[in-house]
């Protein structure tokens, strides 16, 4: 009946008139879009596609690399061994100040890099917190391989921990309970239960935490330094290299990152859609 | 094999306080309304929570005692579980599924897939091996976790509303599977359902659970015909009243009015049944040798198969199920006042 009092909105609909296009904010998704595609479209523009493997196949570059991957893999190995724990304790135990340390463990996606390399210093530097006992007994972190793969822990490790916290949670518990009426204890319930149920989570939350690693500048450079072949790392390369004497090759590297991040975008897409 | 238990489990303004014993080869139904505490004693009895106090006992072994602080857990208790949703894990096929059990009572992997296919080809899905639990119907699905259940071997077998899911055609086919395999297991078996027709095909005993409470025990023919609690009554579709006897068989019913039973017992509390179909109704206040007579009004009429079922307002309130002659005879619809009349012969009176 409301349709009867309101003859102009029927006859625009009998008569098909098409919906106006939404102009404005249009142009300001493009404007949007553009900020994205444009630096992206500049780095493809200036990269020096002839000499591109003279510059990867120098021996910093080459060291940048090689060691960018170990630090990444081995942050990204550790993070898998305390990550998934705490996700799961996260998850399904409840203790008083969960909700504080969930907020400590997403903090470091939220603060600057820089800041995390500060306080990893203060921490863990010769003249730290636990630094100072560490070097009593002759560990020292600060400057060499070991201090990187614990800044790109630091940075990375919440990506792991977060998405697999929130499966951990929505996956149905009473299956875990099935499986112990079946005779098997807490971790063959873990094991072969839990975890395959949240494996597209996992598999996410590894690739998206790897890539995080990989791209870490901020608390690497803070916390580690710039050693060729022991701390500097890809991203630590492009940086330096731009600023002095060979911006192609940060460029060229530059480019092997963004096609890294690209993979992994593509890769994760369905896993992101399925594990939703 | 046997059950003796005593579960007391206490909560937030709830508890469950049960005695079971379940004799080896028998079937005992738990039933009541939701809330009543069924899934609690389920899950007490298959280790997956704790008692506050009680005892369970299964063939002369303990496995959970709190006062001499014994609690086995679940994957050590021989306990089959044929769960609601049957549970079947999402990422096995149904071999992997009914397998999971052997293969976590330590069998190797070779002879765990060997008597998993067997006991697929009990329950009829040799066929179907390979299928993932999605690709399953939902008959097919629970089939999977009775194997599932049973494959290692249980001393006993708890099933929680293992029909419930399922559609009307399926429950039936599914009841009369689980009937003929629940005859071929030797050990103790509890099934949870608040489906009066699987209690009555399936079980042996059925416990009707209130409020955390066992409100009656007995066969299924007996909490049928003598019901004990209004949800059984309801679910039966009987008249149940409750209220107290005198000597001469007059009852005064506990929500006012009264009864007269032919057949009367020792004064004291009684509950009396009549059955809808013992219940005559009357335009006009009829004059007889029925001892029971009481005005009153005309709430619902309800076809239920070629009768209908006429719920009436009055002290009592009564269902009566008449023929459709009746209906049009007397002009029958909601609103009528009605004579309610029903023969002393025609109530049943028992101690409550």
């Amino acid at each position: 009946m409301a349709v009867e009092t309101r003859p102009g909105w029927r006859r625009a609909r009998a008569q098909g008139i098409p919906d106006r296009p939404a102009v404005v904010p249009l142009v300001i998704a493009v404007l949007g879009a553009l900020l994205f595609a444009l630096p992206l479209a500049g780095l493809l523009w200036r990269a020096p596609w002839g000499s591109a493997w003279d510059v990867l196949n120098t021996q910093a570059a080459r060291d940048a690399l090689r060691l960018s991957l170990i630090t990444s893999l081995s942050a990204t190995g550790i993070a898998i061994v305390l990550g998934v724990p705490l996700a799961w304790v996260q998850a399904r135990v409840s203790y008083p100040g969960k909700r504080f340390v969930r907020a400590l463990t997403t903090l470091p996606m939220v603060l600057p890099p820089v800041v995390g390399g500060v306080a990893l210093l203060l921490a863990l530097g010769r003249r730290g917190l636990v630094g100072n006992q560490l070097d009593r007994v002759g560990v020292s972190l600060p400057f060499t391989t070991a201090g990187a793969v614990i800044a790109e822990t630091f940075v990375a490790m919440p990506f792991l921990v977060l998405t697999l916290e929130a499966a951990f949670r929505s996956s149905d518990r009473r299956l875990e309970d099935a499986a112990r009426t079946l005779g098997a204890g807490r971790f063959t319930v873990f094991r072969r239960v839990t975890l395959p149920l949240v494996t597209p989570s996992l598999i996410a939350g590894v690739v998206l935490c790897w890539a995080r690693a990989l791209g870490e500048f901020g608390a690497t450079i803070t916390f580690a330094g710039n050693l060729q072949g022991t701390t500097q790392t890809l991203p630590l390369f492009v940086y330096i290299k731009l600023e002095g004497s060979n911006p192609d090759a940060a460029i060229v590297l530059s480019l092997v990152l963004l096609v890294i991040s690209f993979v992994v975008l593509v890769a994760l897409r369905d896993r992101w859609l399925t594990a939703r | 094999m046997s059950l003796a238990a005593h579960v007391r489990i206490e909560l937030d303004g709830f508890t469950l306080d049960v005695d079971l014993a379940i004799a080896p080869g028998q079937t005992v139904a738990v039933v009541g309304p939701n809330g009543a505490g069924k899934t609690t004693l389920l899950r007490a009895l298959a280790g997956l929570r704790g008692l506050s106090a009680g005892r369970i006992e299964l063939d002369g072994t303990v496995y959970d005692d709190p006062d001499a602080r014994i609690y086995v857990p679940p994957e050590h208790r021989p306990v089959g579980v044929m769960f609601q949703d049957n549970l079947l894990f999402p990422h096995l096929t149904a071999l992997e599924n009914v397998a999971f059990g052997l293969r976590a009572r330590g069998l190797s992997r070779g002879e765990a897939r060997r008597r998993a296919s067997d006991w697929l080809q009990r329950v009829g899905l040799d066929g179907r091996t390979r299928a993932r639990p999605r690709e399953l119907s939902g008959g097919q699905a629970q089939r999977v976790a009775l194997a599932r259940a049973l494959a290692s071997d249980p001393a006993m077998l708890l099933l929680d509303e293992p029909l419930a899911a399922l559609d009307a055609t399926t429950r039936n086919e599914v009841r009369r599977d689980l009937r003929r395999h629940l005859a071929t297991f030797s050990g103790v078996r509890l099934l949870i359902t608040h489906d009066p027709v699987d209690a009555a095909v399936l079980a042996d005993l059925v416990v009707v659970l209130d409020h955390g409470r066992i409100a009656q025990t007995g066969t299924p023919a007996e909490i049928t015909s003598r019901p004990r609690t209004q949800w059984v009554a309801e679910l039966t579709g009987t008249n149940l009243f409750t209220g107290t006897s005198d000597a001469d068989g007059l009852v005064r019913l506990e929500g006012g009015g009264t009864i007269t039973a032919a057949d009367h017992r020792a004064p004291g509390p009684v509950f009396a049944v009549v059955q809808p179909r013992s219940v005559t109704l009357h335009r006009v206040q009829p004059e007889g040798s029925a001892r029971n007579t009481w005005p009153g009004v005309v709430t619902t009429v309800e076809p239920v198969g070629d009768r209908y079922r006429v719920e009436v307002d009055g002290t009592p309130s009564v269902v009566a199920e008449v023929t459709a002659a009746a209906v049009h005879e007397i002009d029958l619809h909601e609103g009528v006042d009605v004579w309610v009349s029903i023969k002393a012969t025609e109530v049943d009176v028992y101690p409550a």
